[in-house]
């Protein structure tokens, strides 16, 4: 019923009543009374006309909306009256709502929301399992042959297709200069195994996909508006990448980001890549998604191809690097699992803020309670009801955190784009929307917070003793204990909760530090490193790449400020990238099926110098050596531990891809990345013009920025179509690599900062209220000879209590919590002493500056002052 | 009992539960606004009911709500004015019906405890 149809009821009601009112006074005076004295005669037979309407009225059942809108009124009456008290309630609950909801928008836009494929939950990432009988070495990257021997003979999927991440780089054109983009290549049905279609133009045809086909390429949506102006005219027109020419086919989604969320460009795979290694069944690098067919559960398709992979590995024996089986994971859990686990520890911190703040405000409510009790006990005595005064509360809740809910949405909203604007390298950042589910949360979370923190105010306040709360009126030395108890116990809670936070974040924010701090193994400082590729098209013999790498040191040696260059396949801290298998030449051969393998690099000479990389023993490569006579390896430090035990690695061989190569050098570990644990490396030289793709490094004390210009220019000139990304100090490349943990530590931080600072205002205010209360039994103290000291003393035990009892319960639960965190922690243990030490030390830091002014307040009354007031 | 019999006529409000019924039957005359319901009450009970006005909106408002009797704005014949006038639908009238018989079998029950004697001779 709306409101217009209640005020016409209630006219309807009054009108009734007045009409028979006016009768009854009329018959009245026909019975002979006087015309004045009718109508009140009428009345006095008729009762009281507005008791009479309401009570009609509610026959009617709309009685709740008005009792509602009187609470209403009511309740932001009294909110008005205390500004104080509703701003700080509603920023506090503006924050633990804010910070619930953003990170509960992230959440279900990275974890929870299905992928934006058809019928994603039939898609699964496929691997391979069991290069040892033990699976000892964990599901692996998919090899070509395997996948081509799983695709002919898999019975349990409609479809599998292929995809690996590479970068290619896009020739200047139209005045443009060329650049590394990151790529795709796809097997031409992976687009129809997710069930995608191009926006624009037309998919991958299987003709597309073979070796001898032309060039074909598909755009991403922001490579086509940023390079090609989003003119539709592209479509048939030709790129080229790496120096070879492509032809675009078609434009992808904007939306659409798989396998990775910057991926640009995707070209098939068989076309780009040699037969000998979509053939090989050791040469593991590919990703396969497979699509389930109805009925196939995702365990029967393992089964089905581990069957296959056995055949094929039996068929093998004498290749250690043939797999036994394979294993799967959901298409989501694959793209989503790195981030899970962080992401669900913060939604855990930002429930304990969401707590923390509903006790604060409950805290709050229950002190003003206290200070209306006489008015409570009044009402109580005159008639009102216990359940309207609960409703009232209720009520009066519910509008703060309304309101701080609505602020805490905006707030979200804030952070949120913030996020999706800063962190375009998180995944699935794209799907990161405050949606209709999400406002449907925030109401929840309202009503909640509303519920909580009403529901312990109004029983806190509920005792019924009227009596008692109006003789306080005359007289009270004594003091309400009871209902300063029940505020330590919130105090405890939130100390409690604050502590598991703050013990949280400490073991962030030290494994941080350990993670930052890691001896990568070279210098991180003083350092710079660029990114350059060779395409294979201009670059074909291994000539041509030796003398280009050879030419291009030389020219960036000569540049001044320069102390030293180097150029290597990958430096440390850019990742796993590449390993080989070898063997010794001087050892006995291995049992057969086993076989040895570890990180391999290509460095030139001066890479080691450059990168501040020790040679140990030995020296570094023969600058004399090129080509087919570069025959020199380098091994790292634990390469030598591992694999030449008590023994002189030096002048030894390793047999690698059918070369023999000498040791003529022992160097430093390095780590691949931050946070991984250094591994046997083998380095060959790079004036063998194998590889085509890697990182400069030059080393310089001056600033580093300023090579970047001239190094691009050095480049352009050997080549004008050759692009230099990835502009990187050593700092700047371990800083991206950790930015996930610099970013959940930063939020763990804050949430826990935020917490601290509830609690401390928590405890202040309990504090200050007990010492106001309490002024008059102070003061009567003092007056019989307390000392300020006794009085201070009393009065900061009292306080640090709750504190006290409080960090017991949270640093026990924390015990719980550590473990959860078990995963994101990097060289330390979730019992970290020193963290929880300090932990205790900042709260109880905290606690007794909270207390100590109330405290030293009231060591201050003067006890005239004091025993006058009541 | 001589005693009660000195004293002015005596008046007792509308046993609970029976107003319903009450208005109902006087409805079965004819449309009526509250005012003549009233009146008609303590009239035909010689002033031993007296209808509370208190009690007899609400209890009209809900026998409307439950669809027992409809209501309408009428000019009545002899006052130049609009009145409510309630009138009894069908629904209403079976209501009567029920509501009559459980109270004859609530007063016979009344009865018989109240006055076993009478009920065995």
């Amino acid at each position: 019923m709306t409101w217009w149809q209640i005020r016409k009821r209630d006219a309807d009601v009054e009108r009734e009543l007045r009409s028979d009112l006016e009768l009854e006074e009329e018959e009245q005076r026909e019975n002979g009374v006087p015309p004045e004295e009718a109508r009140y005669a009428a009345l006095r037979a008729f009762g009281n006309p507005t008791l009479i309407c309401e009570q009609t009225s509610a026959i009617w059942s709309w009685n709740w909306r008005e009792s509602l809108a009187r609470d209403l009124r009511f309740s932001l009456r009294t909110l008005r009256r205390t500004p104080g008290f509703t701003v700080i309630a509603i920023l506090v609950m503006a924050l633990g709502i804010g910070a619930n909801v953003a990170l509960f928008t992230v959440v279900r836009g990275v974890l929870l929301k299905p992928l934006p494929f058809h019928d994603p939950d039939r898609l699964v990432m496929l691997y391979e399992a069991g290069l040892q009988e033990d699976d000892a070495a964990g599901p692996n990257v998919v090899s070509g042959g395997m996948y081509a021997e799983w695709k002919n003979q898999s019975r349990s999927f409609s479809s599998l297709a292929l995809a690996k991440g590479i970068r290619v780089g896009l020739s200047g054109s139209g005045g443009q200069l060329p650049e590394k983009l990151k790529s795709a290549l796809f097997s031409w049905n992976m687009l129809s195994t997710l069930g995608v279609q191009p926006a624009l133009g037309r998919d991958f045809t299987a003709a597309d996909d073979k070796p001898g086909a032309n060039g074909t390429v598909l755009l991403s949506w922001g490579l086509w508006k940023r390079r090609f102006g989003g003119d539709p005219a592209i479509l048939n027109q030709t790129i080229d990448l790496d120096a070879q020419t492509y032809t675009v086919i078609g434009v992808m989604p904007a939306w659409f980001d798989f396998p990775d969320s910057s991926t640009q460009l995707w070209t098939p795979v068989y076309h780009d890549k040699p037969e000998d290694e979509m053939t090989s069944f050791s040469n593991h690098m590919f990703r396969v998604v497979g699509r389930l067919k109805p009925g196939v559960s995702a365990s029967q398709s393992v089964a089905d191809l581990s069957v296959i992979s056995q055949r094929i590995h039996d068929a093998h024996l004498n290749d250690p690097f043939v797999f036994r089986r394979a294993s799967s994971r959901p298409l989501l859990e694959h793209i989503v699992g790195e981030i899970k686990k962080p992401l669900y520890v913060l939604l855990e911190a930002t429930c304990c803020l969401l707590l923390i703040a509903c006790l604060n405000v409950a805290n709050l409510l229950v002190a003003r309670a206290a200070a209306r009790r006489k008015e409570l006990a009044i009402r109580t005595a005159l008639g009102g009801s216990w359940l309207r005064l609960i409703g009232e509360r209720l009520m009066e809740c519910l509008l703060l955190s309304a309101s701080g809910g609505a602020l805490g949405l905006l707030l979200a909203f804030a952070a949120l784009q913030w996020l999706t604007r800063t962190r375009l390298d998180m995944t699935r950042v794209e799907s990161i929307h405050i949606d209709s589910v999400v406002a449907a949360f925030t109401v929840g979370v309202i009503v909640l917070c509303a519920l909580f923190s009403g529901l312990i105010a109004a029983f806190s306040s509920s005792d019924k003793s009227i009596l008692g709360a109006l003789h306080e009126a005359s007289r009270s030395v004594g003091g309400n204990s009871a209902r300063a108890s029940v505020r330590k116990v919130l105090l405890t809670l939130e100390v409690g909760l604050t502590v598991t936070l703050l013990i949280g974040a400490g073991l962030l924010v030290k494994s941080y530090e350990r993670l930052r701090s890691a001896d990568m193994g070279c210098l991180t400082q003083d350092v710079i490193t660029m990114h350059l590729g060779l395409p294979d098209a201009r670059y074909a013999t291994p000539a041509q790449r030796a003398n280009f790498y050879d030419a291009l040191l030389d020219r960036v040696r000569a540049l001044p400020g320069v102390d030293a260059a180097g150029f290597a396949t990958a430096v440390p801290g850019q990742g796993y990238q590449t390993d080989w298998s070898f063997t010794i030449v001087e050892h006995p051969p291995l049992p057969q099926g086993s076989g040895l393998f570890a990180l391999s690099r290509w460095a030139d000479p001066n890479y080691f110098g450059a990168m501040g990389i020790p040679i140990l023993r030995g020296r570094t490569f023969d600058r004399g050596k090129r080509l087919d006579a570069a025959d020199e390896v380098i091994i790292s430090q634990s390469f030598a531990n591992q694999y030449f035990p008590g023994e002189d690695p030096l002048g030894r061989h390793l047999r690698a891809r059918g070369r023999n190569a000498v040791i003529v050098g022992m160097v430093g570990d390095t780590r691949y990345e931050i946070g991984e644990p250094p591994r046997p490396v083998q380095y060959y030289p790079l004036a063998a013009g194998i590889e085509n793709v890697g990182a400069l490094v030059i080393r310089s004390s001056r600033n580093l920025e300023q090579f970047a210009l001239p190094v691009q220019r050095i480049v352009s000139e050997m080549n004008p179509d050759l692009p230099v990304s990835d502009v990187l100090t050593m700092h700047e490349l371990l800083g991206q690599s950790t930015v996930d943990q610099s970013f959940h530590t930063a939020l763990l931080v804050a949430f826990a900062t935020l917490s601290l600072a509830l609690a401390g205002v928590g405890l202040f205010g309990v504090m200050s209220y007990i010492a106001a209360q309490r002024k008059t039994e102070i003061g009567i103290r003092v007056a019989l000879g307390a000392t300020r000291e006794q009085v201070m003393r009393k009065m900061l035990l009292d306080g640090m209590r709750p504190a006290v009892f409080g960090l017991v319960g949270g640093l026990a639960a924390s015990l719980e919590a550590g473990q959860l965190m078990r995963d994101l922690l990097y060289e330390i243990k979730p019992l970290d002493p020193a963290v929880y030490a300090a932990v205790a030390a900042t709260l109880l830091a905290v606690a007794a500056f909270a207390c100590i002014v109330p405290a030293w307040r009231a060591s201050r009354v003067d006890p005239m002052q004091a025993l006058r007031a009541e | 009992m001589s005693s009660m019999a000195k004293q002015a006529p005596q008046r007792v409000g509308v046993l609970q539960g029976t107003l319903d019924m009450l208005i109902l039957r006087t409805l079965l005359y004819g449309a009526a606004h509250g005012h003549q319901i009233g009146k008609h009450i303590q009239r035909t009970t010689n002033e031993f009911l007296q209808m509370q006005h208190g009690s007899l909106y609400p209890a009209l408002h809900r026998l409307e709500k439950r669809g027992w009797v409809v209501s309408k704005w009428e000019t009545a014949p002899d006052r130049n004015r609009e009145f409510k006038y309630y009138r009894l639908t069908e629904k209403g009238r079976k209501q009567l019906l029920v509501e009559e018989s459980q109270w004859k079998k609530m007063s016979e029950a009344v009865a018989r405890i109240m006055w076993p004697t009478a009920e065995e001779s």
